[in-house]
């Protein structure tokens, strides 16, 4: 819980920041290059090997990080939620075919697929979020796959089933409700994923291009200069492992109060 | 058990194969094509080198002459590093990624299922908030960052380790990618043993043990360790994949020649056989890897066994 | 000095007191049962003797084994008393033997642990003792894994667990209720032969159990010791309002029997149904051959130990599983292909009610919707007011109250919500009510009151219920006929009160031996079949019952009985009229 608080924050921060203060993220101020922290001339964080601000390029790296996360978790969840809610319900043929599927890519070095995909058509900013989706959404589909089984054999799905009441109301009313739990615990689980896919490419150069930037970009540029400004690499990387932590914590706590509630 | 290993295996090979067609389609798919960073050449010099390199034939076709090579274990010339083919390749950078991976998984399998089981048998004291703590700040900060975070500490500012591969020549050049690589999955595996460890000691076949007057070490030793290595062993494939995937920034990051470092250069400049080469090789690897887990699954569950 | 003494128990999780000023004891060699409803502590009170309990219970008082307190002991005295001095058993022998290990790797830790022998000394020791609990081929089992075992098995390996060190107490914490009564008739007869001088504490909810195999008794609600005495005198001559209560509800096998119904019309027929499964490329039979006629107005048990089919058949029937032949036939029509599939106004005629009530209910759902539920699929031309009316007559039927509407299941006990259940399945006022083991997780009286209320609405509505159930007391109490399967097969089809004073098949005069009968005197339980069903992968030729038969014939091996009227039942033994069961 203590994580959502400071989740918040941090986005808040990010969010008003680059407003309030005083430097563009895009200036670059050659007088200034390679200043430490430090208050008094208004750069917070320093600046870097291009005299831009530290402070409001981190709140931009927060932004896109989120931004990021967010889409490319949305895009997983729905996915896999349809993928494994079909063949779930469905079972049978459809069921085990679908499952080799998701068996079949899981074996993948699916990372490799992605770098190949990036470097090969292009640094598209939209093709990162649609290479994060693809491959967050495995772990999804198989966690709701079982659960979607699971429930169906459940007697009150079968109550209903004798009652006679409609597939598309049974799974609406008796089986989506019972989803949503383990559904938000993986989407907090997700979420941290997807970030770090996508730092992880910006590592690379693979990820958001000039003059934008991610966490995952600070943090590449931050360690070519680690010996001469260890602010640089210090600050984006305490940053990212920071929302990282709280959204594992965050996905931590929530899965605890899932199972509690369940084994009620 | 035979019967269970045949099937595995058999398994195994259409996802191969899905994964050479995919890769296969992609990298053709993509614009441009291996040649196009060099000069402009006339275009007869041109359309003979295409021909060289089979690149003016159906894509079919050259899929099936592809095939035909991986299954002879060749996997054709390098267009990038002219005077190697792939095999060459990937045969000189192996054994360092190898060594690498080996060792990360070897320190993060010990030290992460040991610190998982004193968690877990000293549940809720302050030892194992620690632990947990620490293990789940583990997982929050990837491998881009502690592997800089580990070089500006101890190789910059204390001076104790090597910071890259080609500045020494020491045993001790591997302590700090391998403790790169290994950190996350310590963290994964400790608290992954912890959890399962928790759960099977709260068995009912565990609670008959204790009614058996055995102690906690011969529970833990004899009935419980086991069943919960369980969930640990299955996360062993996608950890090597992790490893794997991670290799590539340490490789980046330490300068070290290995097949992650191979992979990445091929992407930029675009050949094709080398990047297929790789992730064909890395899949078969995963693949080889799922099904010893898969193994050693059936070894300890007898249940599995039947089906 | 009693060998076991228990003072004032106290045990308490945070506020919540299970059990308060507990006090009794246990002689040498004696056998002692300790009964109550579920919840009222039992367990708890087994757990803490064996020191078990968790780490968060608060125990006070005092238990003193052979003079040593174990309350507050330290866990290495604790393990050296377990299995060396005391023994357990469990309850569910599937969850409670390690499926990891084979057994017999388990029996010989046990001895390990506790210096008896070493490694080849041991392992005979192990042997010796699958043999005594009756096991076959004991050298071969030593190597089995528990799943590989049936449940009778099972526990006997427990049993085997238990008292292989040689223990001078052995607790065994409901050690039949996992199992089909044939079986348990033969656990507790191991029991009783296998313990020698070892003393037992036997807890159960069954007062049937106690009164054959306890010489004293203890009567144990929520948390409190209500009575304790001589069995004979505690069953003749009950002093408390509790024990009283429990010894009327506990299902007997001599009580009035119900009256045939007035005829009626035939609301549901079923012609040689069969139903198999494909497992592996081959065929197995689940249910073969099955005929039943149910009339309005009129209740059919089918009744049957696990494996018998009674479930596959039901299934089948309802649409739930495909059938591989037969037909069904209700309210005139034939039913056919899956549930889903059917008439809607099929599907309103004929309701189904769970094993398991929680189970049953949406968890997400209020009790009010649930219940109504049926209303939208078959009345949707009611308001909200014509729903709320139809929901408030069918919570008087079966005696909810009002305030439960707004709950949730996980807030009910077992009995509200299996009511609940049985009000949806009420509601749209069927024509057949099927009840799967619907009494079967319920506590004695509970129990009573659910059946209680289908009597009552049966006899208002005219309401015809197939009841499963593999428990005879019960079935005596409610139903007008009753269907006896074996393996998938009908063996006898007939008047409840006529079956019960002269059943004509031989396994039907096994069940009702085996049934235990809360009279001291007379407390049935009797051990008169050995062996279990087998499965349907392998049946015996000719008649399937009989490799366990008293009286079979070479005839009954190869050739299988037809079901055919002897009397007035209808009989499936070669034997039937001249066996004077």
């Amino acid at each position: 819980m203590v994580s959502g608080g400071v989740l918040c924050a941090i986005a808040l921060v990010a969010v008003i920041g680059p407003w309030i203060s005083p430097n563009e993220y895009l200036t670059a101020d050659f007088n200034n290059i390679l200043r430490s922290p430090a208050f008094a001339d208004g750069h917070v964080f320093g600046t870097d090997d291009l005299g831009r601000d530290l402070f409001v390029r981190t709140m931009m790296g927060v932004q896109v990080t989120f931004a990021v996360a967010i889409v490319a978790s949305v895009v997983s969840l729905v996915i896999g939620v349809l993928y494994g809610a079909t063949a779930g319900f469905v079972g049978g043929r459809v069921d085990a075919v679908m499952m080799r599927l998701v068996d079949t890519l899981y074996a993948m070095p699916f990372i490799f697929f992605v770098i190949l995909l990036l470097v090969v058509f292009e640094r598209n900013f939209l093709l990162i979020f649609v290479a994060i989706g693809a491959i967050n959404w495995l772990d999804m589909a198989r966690i709701v796959r079982g659960q979607t089984l699971s429930l169906r054999e459940r007697e009150f799905v079968q109550a209903a089933q004798l009652l006679g009441v409609s597939t598309p109301k049974i799974i609406l009313r008796h089986i989506a409700p019972n989803l949503i739990g383990v559904v938000i615990v993986y989407v907090t689980l997700t979420i941290p994923q997807a970030i770090l896919i996508e730092s992880f490419l910006s590592f690379l150069g693979l990820g958001v291009q000039e003059p934008q930037t991610s966490l995952g970009k600070l943090v590449n540029d931050g360690t070519d200069q680690m010996e001469s400004a260890a602010w640089l690499l210090l600050i984006p990387a305490t940053l990212l492992a920071l929302i990282l932590l709280c959204f594992n914590f965050l996905g931590d706590g929530m899965r605890d109060l899932f199972d509690s509630r369940r084994s009620e | 058990m035979l019967r269970y290993t045949l099937r595995r295996l058999l398994g195994a090979i259409p996802t191969l194969f899905l994964v050479i067609v995919l890769a296969f389609l992609l990298v053709h798919a993509a614009p441009g094509g291996p040649f196009d960073d060099e000069r402009a050449l006339p275009a007869e010099i041109e359309a003979n080198i295409a021909a060289a390199y089979h690149l003016d034939e159906p894509l079919p076709l050259q899929f099936l002459r592809y095939l035909g090579g991986v299954v002879r274990g060749d996997f054709g010339p390098s267009y990038s590093y002219r005077d190697y083919t792939v095999s060459e390749l990937i045969g000189r950078s192996f054994p360092v990624s190898l060594q690498l991976g080996v060792l990360a998984m070897l320190l993060a399998a010990v030290t992460g299922v040991s610190l998982g089981v004193v968690a877990a048998l000293r549940q809720n004291t302050a030892l194992d908030k620690i632990v947990m703590g620490v293990a789940m700040t583990g997982i929050s900060i990837p491998v881009f960052v502690i592997a800089p975070l580990l070089v500006l500490l101890l190789a910059v500012q204390l001076q104790w380790l090597p910071a890259s591969w080609t500045g020494s020549d020491s045993g001790s050049r591997l302590l700090l990618p391998v403790i790169s690589l290994a950190l996350p999955q310590i963290a994964y595996i400790a608290r992954l043993t912890r959890a399962s460890l928790i759960e099977v000691l709260s068995s009912d076949f565990i609670r008959t043990a204790r009614a058996q007057g055995l102690g906690t070490a011969a529970i833990v030793r004899y009935h419980a360790l086991k069943p919960a290595m369980l969930p640990v062993l299955s996360y062993m494939g996608p950890a090597v994949a992790a490893v794997l995937t991670g290799s590539v920034v340490v490789e980046e990051i330490f300068g070290i020649p290995g097949l992650g470092q191979l992979f990445v250069r091929g992407s930029l400049n675009r050949d094709y056989t080398l990047v297929l080469g790789v992730v064909i090789f890395y899949a078969a690897l995963i693949v080889l890897l799922n099904l010893i887990v898969d193994l050693l699954y059936g070894a300890i569950d007898p249940r599995i066994r039947r089906r | 000095m009693s060998l076991l003494e228990v003072r004032d128990l106290c045990i308490r999780y945070g506020d919540n007191e299970v059990v308060s000023g507990l006090s009794f004891s246990v002689g040498s060699s004696e056998s002692v049962g300790l009964v109550g409803e579920s919840g009222s502590g039992k367990t708890q009170t087994a757990l803490a003797i064996m020191g078990l309990l968790p780490g968060n219970a608060a125990v006070g008082g005092s238990i003193a084994f052979d003079g040593r307190e174990i309350v507050g002991a330290a866990e290495r005295q604790l393990d050296r008393l377990r299995a060396e001095r005391i023994g357990m058993v469990f309850q569910d022998p599937m969850q409670a033997l390690n499926p990891y290990i084979p057994i017999g790797k388990q029996l010989r830790r046990v001895l390990l642990r506790h210096g008896i022998g070493d490694g080849r000394k041991a392992d005979q020791r192990v042997m010796h003792m699958l043999d005594r609990v009756g096991l076959p081929d004991p050298a071969r089992q030593f190597r089995a894994y528990a799943h590989q075992l049936s449940g009778g098995m099972r526990q006997r390996v427990m049993i085997a667990s238990a008292l292989i060190a040689d223990p001078d107490l052995l607790i065994a914490d409901e050690p039949t209720t996992a199992l089909d009564v044939t079986v348990q008739a033969q656990i507790l007869d191991l029991l009783e032969r296998i313990r020698d001088e070892t003393a037992l504490l036997l807890i159960t909810h069954d007062l049937g159990i106690i009164a054959g195999h306890c010489e004293r008794l203890l009567v144990i609600d929520n948390g409190r010791l209500v009575e304790a005495g001589p069995t004979r005198k505690l069953f003749s001559e009950p002093q408390s309002a509790h024990t009283r209560k429990l010894i009327d509800a506990a299902p007997r096998l001599d009580g009035v029997t119900r009256p045939a119904p007035a005829p009626g019309d035939r609301v549901l027929e079923t012609e040689a149904v069969s139903v198999s499964y494909v497992e592996r490329r081959a065929e197995l039979h689940a249910v073969l051959d099955l005929d039943l006629q149910l009339m309005a107005g009129e209740t059919v048990a089918v009744v049957g130990e696990s494996g018998s089919g009674k479930s596959s058949f039901v299934r089948a029937v309802l649409g739930l599983i495909p059938m591989r032949a037969g037909r069904v036939t209700f309210l005139g029509e034939e039913l056919s292909g899956p549930a889903r599939s059917r008439a809607v106004e099929m599907r309103r005629d004929l309701q189904l009610v769970f094993q398991d009530p929680a189970g049953s209910l949406n968890p997400q759902l209020r009790i009010e919707s649930i219940i109504a539920e049926p209303l939208s699929v078959h009345a949707p031309e009611l308001d909200a007011g014509g729903r709320r009316e139809r929901v408030a007559d069918a919570l008087q039927r079966v005696g909810l109250d009002e305030q439960l509407l707004s709950r949730f299941p996980h807030q009910l006990s077992g009995g509200q919500a299996q009511r609940a259940a049985i009000a949806r399945a009420l509601i749209v006022n069927p024509k057949v009510l099927v009840c799967d083991e619907a009494v079967a997780a319920l506590d004695g009286s509970v129990r009573a009151q659910i059946l209680d209320l289908l009597r009552r609405e049966q006899e208002a509505t005219g309401l015809a219920i197939v009841f499963i159930s593999h428990d005879l007391a019960v079935v005596r109490s409610i139903s007008h006929r009753v269907m006896v399967l074996y393996l998938g097969r009908l063996v006898e089809l007939a008047d409840c009160a006529a079956m019960f004073a002269r059943p004509r098949h031989p396994y039907t005069r096994a069940l009702l031996d085996a049934v235990p009968v809360p009279d001291p005197l007379a407390p049935g339980g009797k051990l008169s079949l050995g062996g279990e069903m087998p499965s349907i992968i392998n049946p015996p030729p000719g008649c399937a019952f009989h490799p366990r038969c008293r009286f079979a014939l070479p005839r009954c091996r190869t050739e299988p009985p037809r079901a055919r009227p002897v009397g007035a039942a209808r009989v499936a033994c070669h034997r039937a009229e001249e066996l004077e069961l």
